[in-house]
């Protein structure tokens, strides 16, 4: 059925009906950064992880070209959630101990693996909501309910996910919270009650300030890639996992089908000592230059 | 009823890719029967009136200071009242930058369907289906938009800029407008070239080049061309060249008219940022780079050899 579509993709398929609407509880929000109070407590930090084929997955789809072919497939954390977003809220925790990192998935049981390796790079407690997803705008919703409940200073997803390529979750949970959004960050840093960020635009880059609460994008520059050790991995098996039931909301899009793109029709080889036949072909042929 | 064109301006003027959009959106409403409205939003020195040789009848602008800088949040509050002003049921971003930070909210803001990253027309026969890029641009997925209000963010070099005659009628549109939550405190625009996104050629470089000081003829080449530069990203990580040239899987993603790869393997997560491109061209010492599969056009042998007389050739065609 439709609810299975997008069963394969690291957005998952929600199915929207569970009326659940379950109350999460992650904790006091008193440490809030921008508590009236005043007193600068620890940075609370929501990292959001995706599962998604790896790079090298093959790319295949069964049922009519209504389902991805996941038999086989090796499921790894987005690139992006990985590399930057969550080894930025580390480096951050490395800074400053008292920080709290929380990560959140979407996803059906067989997200968990996922989840936990992200746990193993580091991360104090993972939330996954039980959903398997239909959809950025539901998806969007649940992170948005568990972040509102939550009382998060910052929260980080990764530029987009490598295989339903919206880049738009991010954007939608800082609507959902009315949250400033920065997004394509390339570099974060906290200054006082507030953030730095170095954000790509059109054609360059630009620094920016902004107060916590944040909802903020991470791209490449962020962070260094890193890789698990020992340690990290026996202790991400002992850090808390809570499932949680998703919040009751229907999709705004569903996905019909799947194509693969049109095969090549080979390439056509132009000898070593004669290149100017390939500008040739390039101008009478192809018709690019 | 209408089509609403986001049209993205930078420094007071309109981008290719709005251009693409517009384009795009003119053709949407011809297929509803509705007409297509633009809104821009600060200070432009471009004419509004000229974009409607590209199929936009009218223009809303908020002539507006505070918004020459982007800013998502306070752009999506402005769109949303606009969106109302203009009864608009479609909505069409440029999928850049800025698109990709406020369509997203906006879809958000009024519950309409998004479909990002999107490659085609919509399909209108049976629902509202639009096609669009997805696992990196190994694949495609059709997408049917729920909703009544329907937005659509469109990948750049997907749609071709179509004239179809015309001048746009251009109406100031008073709104509030917020003040921004992000605070600016400079800005580093990379002046006088093509934005990598946007062109329409590139020559990209790999490890084969051996190192920094070999550039110099790949980018003799693209000059002769008009072509932005790009790279592979192990040469972006051992900074030979600067990271927003980086392509691939964890880079850009590109769709240009033309793709010259030089000394680079192909490995899929290069391919995934350049696989969109309508032609691609391998240079490449190894008969079994695995890039020769992905190419239309393709040299077996030495890049140092091979470029320069390619260079010559080119600028010999153009007379220059
Ligand atoms: C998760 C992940 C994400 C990644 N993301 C990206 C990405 O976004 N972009 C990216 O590019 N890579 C990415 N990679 C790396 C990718 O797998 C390859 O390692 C990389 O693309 C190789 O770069 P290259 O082609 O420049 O170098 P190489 O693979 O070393 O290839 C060099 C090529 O040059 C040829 N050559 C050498 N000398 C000459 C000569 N004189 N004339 C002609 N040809 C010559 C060789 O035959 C060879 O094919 C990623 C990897 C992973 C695991
Ligand atoms: N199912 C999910 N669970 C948690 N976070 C997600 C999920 N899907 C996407 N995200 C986050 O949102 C970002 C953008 O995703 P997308 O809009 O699909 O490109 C990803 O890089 C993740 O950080």
């Amino acid at each position: 059925g439709q609810q299975d579509v997008l069963a394969g993709l690291g957005h998952g398929a929600v199915s929207g009906r569970t009326n659940q609407n379950s109350a999460v509880h992650l904790g006091s929000t008193s440490d809030h950064v921008l508590d009236v109070v005043g007193v600068a407590g620890a940075v609370k930090i929501l990292v959001c992880i995706s599962k998604t084929p790896d790079t090298t997955a093959k790319i295949a789809f069964t049922d009519n070209n209504t389902k991805f072919a996941a038999g086989g497939v090796q499921w790894i954390i987005n690139p992006y959630d990985e590399w930057y977003a969550l080894v930025r809220a580390i480096e951050l925790k490395e800074k400053d101990p008292s920080t709290i990192i929380h990560l959140i998935t979407v996803g059906a049981a067989d997200a968990e693996p996922v989840i936990r390796k992200a746990l193993a790079l580091g991360g104090d407690e993972a939330i996954r909501v039980n959903s398997s997803g239909s959809d950025s705008f539901t998806i969007a919703s649940q992170i948005a309910g568990v972040a509102k409940e939550g009382g998060y200073d910052l929260i980080f997803t990764g530029k987009e996910t490598i295989d339903y390529n919206g880049a738009s979750i991010g954007g939608m949970v800082a609507e959902l919270l009315d949250l400033p959004y920065v997004s394509l960050a390339t570099k974060f840093d906290l200054a006082g009650a507030g953030a730095s960020i170095v954000r790509e635009i059109e054609g360059g880059e630009e620094v920016c300030q902004v107060a916590l609460p944040v909802v903020v994008s991470c791209q490449k520059g962020m962070a260094e890639q890193r890789i698990p050790n020992m340690k990290g991995i026996m202790g991400a098996r002992t850090k808390p996992l809570k499932a949680v039931e998703p919040v009751a909301v229907d999709a705004l899009t569903s996905i019909v089908s799947f194509e693969l793109p049109p095969a090549k029709a080979g390439v056509k080889l132009v000898p070593a000592d004669n290149p100017e036949e390939l500008v040739r072909l390039l101008h009478d042929e192809a018709k690019v230059i | 009823m209408s089509v609403l064109i986001f049209i993205d301006q930078s420094d007071g003027q309109i981008r290719k890719a709005s251009h693409e959009a517009i384009s795009y959106g003119a053709k949407v409403a011809e297929m509803l029967n509705t007409t297509a409205e633009g809104i821009v939003l600060g200070t432009v020195t471009d004419s509004l009136q000229e974009l409607g040789k590209y199929g936009v009848k009218k223009i809303h602008h908020v002539d507006n200071a505070s918004l020459n800088h982007f800013d998502a949040q306070v752009f999506t509050q402005v769109l949303a009242s606009a969106v109302t002003a203009a009864g608009a049921d479609v909505v069409i971003f440029s999928n850049n930058v800025d698109g990709k930070a406020i369509a997203p909210r906006l879809s958000a803001r009024l519950k309409a369907g998004l479909v990002a990253g999107a490659i085609a027309l919509p399909e209108i026969t049976a629902g509202f289906v639009v096609k669009k890029n997805v696992f990196s641009g190994k694949a495609f997925a059709n997408v049917a938009i729920n909703t009544g209000i329907k937005i659509i963010s469109l990948n750049i070099n997907s749609y071709p800029v179509t004239e179809v005659g015309g001048s746009a009628e251009v109406v100031i549109f008073d709104t509030t407008v917020n003040e921004a939550k992000v605070k600016v405190s400079s800005v580093n625009k990379v002046t006088g070239e093509v934005p990598l996104t946007e062109a329409e050629l590139v020559v990209s470089g790999g490890r084969g080049l051996k190192g920094p000081e070999n550039w110099g003829m790949l980018e003799d080449l693209a000059r002769a061309l008009g072509a932005a530069t790009a790279c592979s990203r192990p040469v972006a990580d051992a900074h030979w060249r600067p990271h927003h040239e980086h392509v691939g899987q964890t880079g850009f993603a590109i769709a240009p008219n033309l793709y010259v790869a030089l000394g680079i393997s192909g490995a899929i997560q290069h391919l995934a940022g350049v696989n969109r491109s309508k032609v691609i061209v391998v240079i490449n010492k190894d008969p079994e780079a695995p890039f020769f599969k992905a190419a239309d056009y393709g040299i077996v042998g030495d890049v140092f050899e091979i470029v320069p007389k390619i260079t010559a050739a080119v600028k010999k065609l153009k007379g220059i």
